[in-house]
C-alpha cells in the first residue's frame, strides 16, 4: 500500500506507542547533513520536520565583504554538484546589473558548460536515488559516466567540483584545443548509456514499486512551496526558465532548440523513444520526479551537441572577464536561472562600490525540502528516504 | 502583468496609502507597502486573475545601517530593514517585487526584532523563508505558525547579516579563530 489515511485502519491489532526517530545528520540516505525528526507509529510517520543548518558556512554575509568577482568561488560551494550552474546564476546576475552582454563564443561554451553539469547532477541524483533504495548498481554506471564529464571540466578550467569558471563578465579561458573532439566522443559514448540507465532503475519493478505513486505531490501544493525544476515538472506544472525566465536569462539559449521536459495533455515529450510510464506512477509522485530528471538528461544532450556546433560558428572574440575590484553601479537586481535541481536567484543589492551592500541567494532545495513535511504525512516509515532522495537535495545549497 | 503604471493604480485604488511609493524604473520594477496591508495585497495579488501570482519565489532582509558615523551622514537614507518579496506567475510567467520598510528596532530598542505580518496564510512556502529573515536579519513575523531559528543554532545571539552583528568570542566554550 502506498500511503495510508488512517494509521488506524491498518495497526488497530498491533499497539504501538509513539516514537521519535532522529534520522541524521549522519545518515547515508539524507544526502549529506540533514536531520529529519520523524514521529513514527509502528511503521507509520505522522509527522516530519526536517532541521537544517548543518552547512551553514554565511556565504551570505561573506558576500558583503567580497567583491562581485571574489564572491564567485563560494557560489560553488552551494550546489557542489552543480558548480557551472551555480558560477553562471552570478555571473549573470551581475552582468545584468552591470547591463553587460557577452559574446557569442562564450555564450555557447556557457550553454555548454551548464548542460554537461545539468547531465552531471542528474547523474548523482539517479545514481543516490538507487542507492537511498537500496539498489548498488546504477550508482556505479551513473558516477562511471559523470567521471567522464568531470574530466572534461578538468581540462577546461583545472577543477573537478569547485570550478569559478563562469565569471561575471565571460569565462575564465577559452576551450582548449582538442576538447570539442573529446566533448563529441563523450556524447556518443554517453547516448547508448541512457539506455542502460532506464532498463537498471527506469523500468525495474522493484523500483516502480518503491516510488510509483509515493509522496504525491500535487501541483497547486508545489506551486505554493515555491517548489521548482523537476520537482515542479514532475507534478505536471510547465516551467523551465530557460524558456520562461526573465529575458536576460532566455537570451542565453537564443536559437537553441529544446523541449520542456514535462507531462502535458497526459503525455511526455516525444522527441526521442522514451521508455513507457507504469500504469502504477501518479503525476507528482517521486517516480515522475525522477522520470523528468531521465528526461531531461537527453534534453541536454540535444543541446550539448547544438552549442558545440554553434561554438565552432561563432566568429567573435573572446571576451574579458570584470576586474576583481569592479565597480557595481547603484542599485538593485535579482536573476533566477534554471539550475539542476530548481529556480537558484541571486539578489544584489549595490550601493556604487565594488562591494556588494548585500548578497542574496535563492536557494532551490530550500523550497524543495521544505515541502517535505506535507508529502511525508501518514508514509511508511521506509519511504521517507524514497520521497527525501526524490527531491534530489544537496545540504550545500540549502544551508549556504 | 508586471510592476507598472496599471497595476499601481489598480492597489491604489484598492488600498489607498498603504502603497507608499512605486520605482517603476530600474531593473526590477517594484512598490514598496505599509506593513498593514501587505497580507491583503499579497492575497489579492494571488487571487487576482490578471496577477496571479501564485509563487513567492524568495523573501530577502537588507539592513540599511552605517557603523561609521562619517559614512551614516552622507548616506542618503536613514537607517532602516528593508524587506523584499520577490513574487512570480506560474501561469503568466510574470515576476514582481514588494517592499516593506521597517524600523531597525521595535521602539527604537536594540536587540529588540521589528514586526511585520506573516505572510504565511497566503503561501505556505513563506514559512521557511521568514524564519532564515528571523534567523539571520532579525525582523518578527506576526501570525507565523512556527517562528524559530533555521540556519544558526537555537541558542545563538544575535542576528548574523545586521551591519552592526559582532561574532561572539565564544560559543559553548568553543573560541572564535
Amino acid at each position: 500500500m502506498a500511503t495510508i489515511d488512517d494509521a488506524r485502519t491498518v495497526e488497530c491489532d498491533v499497539r504501538t506507542d509513539e516514537m521519535l526517530i532522529n534520522m541524521g545528520p549522519q545518515h547515508p540516505s539524507t544526502h549529506g547533513v540533514l536531520r529529519l525528526l520523524l514521529r513514527t507509529d509502528g511503521e507509520i510517520v505522522s509527522w516530519v520536520e526536517p532541521h537544517i543548518g548543518y552547512l551553514h558556512r554565511c556565504a551570505e554575509k561573506i558576500g558583503e565583504n567580497l567583491t562581485a568577482r571574489q564572491w564567485v568561488p563560494y557560489t560553488d560551494r552551494m550546489d557542489y554538484l552543480a558548480g557551472m550552474n551555480m558560477n553562471l546564476g552570478w555571473a549573470l546576475a551581475v552582468e545584468r546589473l552591470l547591463g553587460l552582454s557577452v559574446p557569442d563564443k562564450v555564450r555557447h561554451v556557457r550553454v555548454l558548460m551548464a548542460e554537461l553539469n545539468r547531465i552531471a547532477s542528474h547523474l548523482v541524483g539517479m545514481g543516490t536515488y538507487g542507492l537511498d533504495l537500496g539498489s548498488f548498481t546504477p550508482f556505479l554506471y551513473a558516477f562511471r559516466e559523470r567521471e567522464k564529464i568531470l574530466d572534461l571540466f578538468e581540462e577546461v578550467c583545472g577543477a573537478r567540483l569547485t570550478y569559478s569558471y563562469i565569471v561575471p563578465g565571460g569565462a575564465a579561458g577559452d576551450l582548449p584545443g582538442g576538447w570539442l573532439d573529446k566533448c563529441t566522443r563523450f556524447l556518443d559514448e554517453f547516448w547508448p548509456v541512457i539506455d542502460d540507465y532506464h532498463t537498471l532503475l527506469t523500468n525495474n519493478a522493484i523500483f516502480i514499486k518503491r516510488t510509483a505513486g509515493i509522496g504525491v505531490l500535487p501541483a497547486a501544493l508545489a506551486i505554493e512551496y515555491g517548489c521548482t525544476g523537476p520537482v515542479l515538472r514532475g507534478s505536471g506544472v510547465d516551467q523551465d526558465l530557460r524558456r520562461d525566465g526573465d529575458a536576460w536569462y532566455t537570451a542565453m539559449y537564443r536559437d537553441y532548440r529544446f523541449h520542456v521536459v514535462v507531462q502535458k495533455d497526459g503525455h511526455y515529450p516525444q522527441d526521442h523513444a522514451y521508455p513507457a510510464v507504469p500504469a502504477e506512477a501518479v503525476l507528482g509522485d517521486s517516480w515522475h520526479r525522477y522520470y523528468v530528471r531521465m528526461l531531461e538528461v537527453v534534453q541536454s544532450v540535444d543541446i550539448v551537441r547544438q552549442a558545440l556546433e554553434k561554438y565552432q560558428a561563432a566568429e567573435d572574440e573572446w571576451s574579458t572577464p570584470i576586474k576583481v575590484n569592479h565597480r557595481l553601479p547603484e542599485g538593485e537586481v535579482y536573476l533566477e536561472t534554471e539550475a539542476p535541481k530548481g529556480q537558484m536567484g541571486f539578489y544584489l543589492v549595490s550601493d556604487g562600490t565594488a562591494i556588494p551592500w548585500r548578497t542574496r541567494a535563492r536557494s532551490s532545495c530550500f523550497a524543495n525540502l521544505s515541502v517535505t513535511s506535507e508529502l511525508c504525512q501518514g508514509c511508511l516509515l521506509a519511504d521517507v528516504p524514497a520521497i527525501v532522495g526524490s527531491l534530489d537535495l544537496v545540504m550545500g545549497e540549502i544551508d549556504r | 502583468m508586471a510592476v507598472d503604471q496599471t497595476l499601481v493604480d489598480k492597489l491604489r485604488t484598492r488600498f489607498g496609502d498603504g502603497v507608499r511609493q512605486a520605482q517603476l524604473e530600474g531593473l526590477d520594477p517594484w512598490v514598496e507597502l505599509a506593513p498593514d496591508v501587505l497580507v491583503d495585497v499579497c492575497r489579492f495579488l494571488r487571487d487576482d486573475p490578471d496577477v496571479a501570482c501564485d509563487m513567492l519565489n524568495c523573501v530577502s532582509g537588507v539592513d540599511f545601517f552605517h557603523a561609521d558615523p562619517k559614512k551614516a551622514a552622507k548616506a542618503s537614507w536613514q537607517p532602516h530593514v528593508a524587506l523584499v518579496y520577490h513574487l512570480s506567475s506560474t501561469r503568466t510567467k510574470e515576476r514582481l517585487v514588494l517592499k516593506v520598510t521597517l524600523e531597525r528596532w521595535k521602539s527604537g530598542v536594540p536587540g529588540e526584532p521589528p514586526e511585520v505580518p506573516s505572510v504565511c496564510g497566503i503561501w505556505r512556502g513563506a514559512n521557511w523563508h521568514e524564519r532564515e529573515v528571523f534567523d539571520l536579519m532579525g525582523v518578527r513575523f506576526v501570525g507565523h505558525p512556527d517562528l524559530r531559528r533555521i540556519l544558526c543554532p537555537e541558542d545563538w545571539e544575535g542576528y548574523p547579516l545586521r551591519k552592526d552583528y559582532e561574532p561572539p568570542q565564544y560559543y559553548h566554550g568553543i573560541r572564535d579563530h
